[in-house]
């Protein structure tokens, strides 16, 4: 019994962390229509700065700083968005294809600086010791389980509602009013390459958010956790469960989460022990078949985008 | 004449080897209606384009009360007080017309993400103060009862006026017509009419590019007549249409 509940939480919860990511994918391309194609180097950015800042004084490495938890969490958020900002502010004037090709050699070079700066990221060991939120109970699993998924639940839930904010915000109104058609947005007065540039930093922060959560979720990170596979993983998420969307985008994320996490047994089960490491190449196909089916049923993902108006408007009255 | 609000002087653009525009000037003095006409293909649009900097010149200056803006961002030139409209409406389709109107509005605090929740209250109330003006302006062109409707299931005609009353939005000195009234059906066309000569006798300066030479007739003094990206001729309106030269434009036109 505690045990299915610590499997539930613990399933819940990495859920969540990649349902924040997925809120900040969803900022850029479900509402903005950037492509970005390297998220797993912003998550990395965030995973990395915050384990800096919050793990203590080691030996061969800068740092830790030792710094309280939330401190990590803003500093990864900063980070990410920083980060996010100046590859934006580089490829924002250029053709939409060359911040793929821009977030795509950020994911790489993240990648590379992992591996290789070992004396700020500890190399392909990555860091461990990462603290835990509510470490105090962790004698109490059933507990400690909780509250951290209490913690998550909390987090996206803000990150949701603020979300919802923008988007029926002015800012939400003029970003999707240059989604549609961005020459007669700008000669309405709206310098379009600032908002995108808003929306892609934002999406940035956010991921950096996701990636510090996980990181001191799980409590060791490493740079094999950032590969395209993660990329891939997220917006597999996001368009399952509807691109502009931010409802969806958390359920996209539980869904694929899901389908992720249960075929790990179900190859277990059916594959011969020799055969099993090929056989999870199978997870991805698994993930790809699913997508496809969704998107058959329902081709705008789970729970499409809908109408979304100014939250500063009277609601409208009902048709006849 | 005092200081033009719009001044354009040797403008040239080019589209390939194609010169839509070649050499061309005009000048508009605060608060006067004046009338583009000229054959399909002359470069009316291209100027407009020029002017708003929707499209970059290759040659000459535009000037906004004196200042030069050739290498400004179309942003920057509403800001500055110069409007338009599109000769094919650009609606934001999936918004409703209350959300068009609304995105007419010129910098609210809002648009910065954090307004949003560092002043609520302030955004709020511009917010409200936009939705007053919206409204107005959806009635000045009768789509009031359409303004929860997405922008997509307006006719021809009624995207012109969408446009026309997002664009007052900015509250523009001057506005860029690019054929009002095309498309738009013989009741409404006497709308059009009267709601742009309301506009110019609140003041603002009017350029507009119309074929329907009776419109053009009824609203402008002054007609600037463009061929091949240059001014062919200029004048009065009856002057101007009995202009052997412009005659000739047009016919070579098939006209
Ligand atoms: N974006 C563009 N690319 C290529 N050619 C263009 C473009 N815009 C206009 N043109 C050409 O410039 C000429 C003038 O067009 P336009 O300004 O639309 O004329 P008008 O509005 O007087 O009918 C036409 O030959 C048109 O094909
Ligand atoms: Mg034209």
């Amino acid at each position: 019994m505690i045990d299915l509940f610590g499997y539930g939480a613990f399933f819940l919860s990495m859920a969540l962390t990649y349902a924040i990511i997925c809120l900040g994918l969803n900022v850029q391309w479900g509402q903005t229509g950037l492509f970005n194609v390297g998220v797993a180097g912003f998550v990395a950015i965030g995973a990395y700065a915050s384990a800096l800042l919050t793990t203590p004084d080691t030996p061969d490495r800068l740092g830790g700083f030792g710094l309280p938890i939330v401190a990590g969490w803003i500093g990864a958020a900063l980070a990410a968005g920083i980060a996010s900002f100046l590859v934006g502010a580089l490829t924002v004037r250029l053709r939409a294809d060359y911040l793929a090709i821009a977030t795509f050699g950020v994911a790489v070079m993240v990648q590379l600086c992992l591996l290789n700066l070992q004396g700020l990221t500890g190399g392909p060991f990555g860091i461990g010791f990462i603290p835990r939120p509510f470490a105090a109970t962790a004698t109490n699993p059933a507990l400690f389980a909780a509250l951290n998924l209490a913690l998550l639940l909390a987090v996206v839930a803000a990150l949701y509602l603020g979300l919802e904010r923008l988007l029926r915000s002015p800012w939400g109104r003029v970003l999707r009013a240059i989604r549609e058609d961005e020459t007669a947005a700008r000669a309405l007065g709206k310098n379009a390459d600032r908002f995108r540039l808003q929306a892609f930093a934002i999406g940035g922060a956010i991921m950096g958010l996701a990636g510090a959560a996980q990181g001191h979720f799980i409590g060791f990170i490493a740079p094999e956790n950032y590969q395209p596979m993660l990329t891939f993983q997220v917006w597999a998420m996001l368009i399952a469960g509807g691109s502009g969307n931010n409802r969806g985008a958390i359920l996209g994320a539980i869904v694929v989460w899901g389908l992720w996490a249960f075929s790990a047994p179900a190859i277990a089960a059916l594959f011969p022990p020799d055969q099993q490491a090929r056989a999870a190449a199978l997870r991805i196909v698994l993930i790809g078949v699913g997508l496809c089916a969704i998107l058959l049923i329902r081709p705008r993902g789970l729970l499409g985008e809908t109408r979304t108006v100014s939250r500063h408007l009277p609601k409208a009255k009902p048709k006849p | 004449m005092g200081q033009a609000i719009i001044e354009a002087d040797g403008l040239v653009r080019t589209f390939g080897g194609a010169r839509a525009v070649d050499g061309m000037s005009l000048a508009l003095a605060p608060g006067e209606m004046v009338g583009l006409i000229g054959p399909n293909g002359a470069g009316k649009t291209t100027l407009f384009n020029l002017l708003a900097g929707t499209v970059r010149a290759t040659a000459g200056t535009v000037r906004i009360a004196g200042t030069d803006v050739t290498r400004e961002a179309p942003e920057r030139r509403i800001a500055r007080g110069v409007g338009r409209t599109f000769q094919i409406p650009r609606p934001f389709a999936e918004m409703t017309v209350l959300e068009n109107v609304l995105t007419g509005a010129p910098s609210q605090s809002g648009e910065r993400p954090l307004a949003n929740f560092l002043r609520p209250g302030r955004v709020a109330a511009e917010e409200r103060a936009a939705l007053d003006r919206a409204r107005g302006l959806l009635d000045f062109v009768t789509l009031s009862r359409l303004e929860d409707e997405p922008a997509r299931v307006l006719s021809g005609g009624q995207r012109k006026l969408l446009e026309l009353a997002r664009v007052l939005m900015a509250d523009p000195k001057a506005i860029l017509l690019d054929e009002p009234a095309a498309g738009v059906n013989p009741t409404l066309l006497e709308l059009v009419i009267d709601r742009i000569r309301t506009l110019n006798a609140e003041g603002r300066t009017v350029l507009l590019i119309e074929h329907n030479m009776d419109m053009v007739a009824r609203l402008c003094s002054r007609v600037v007549v463009m061929a091949a990206g240059r001014r062919l001729a200029e004048g009065n309106p009856a002057d101007v249409a009995r202009d052997p030269a412009v005659i000739a434009a047009y016919l070579g036109d098939g006209a």
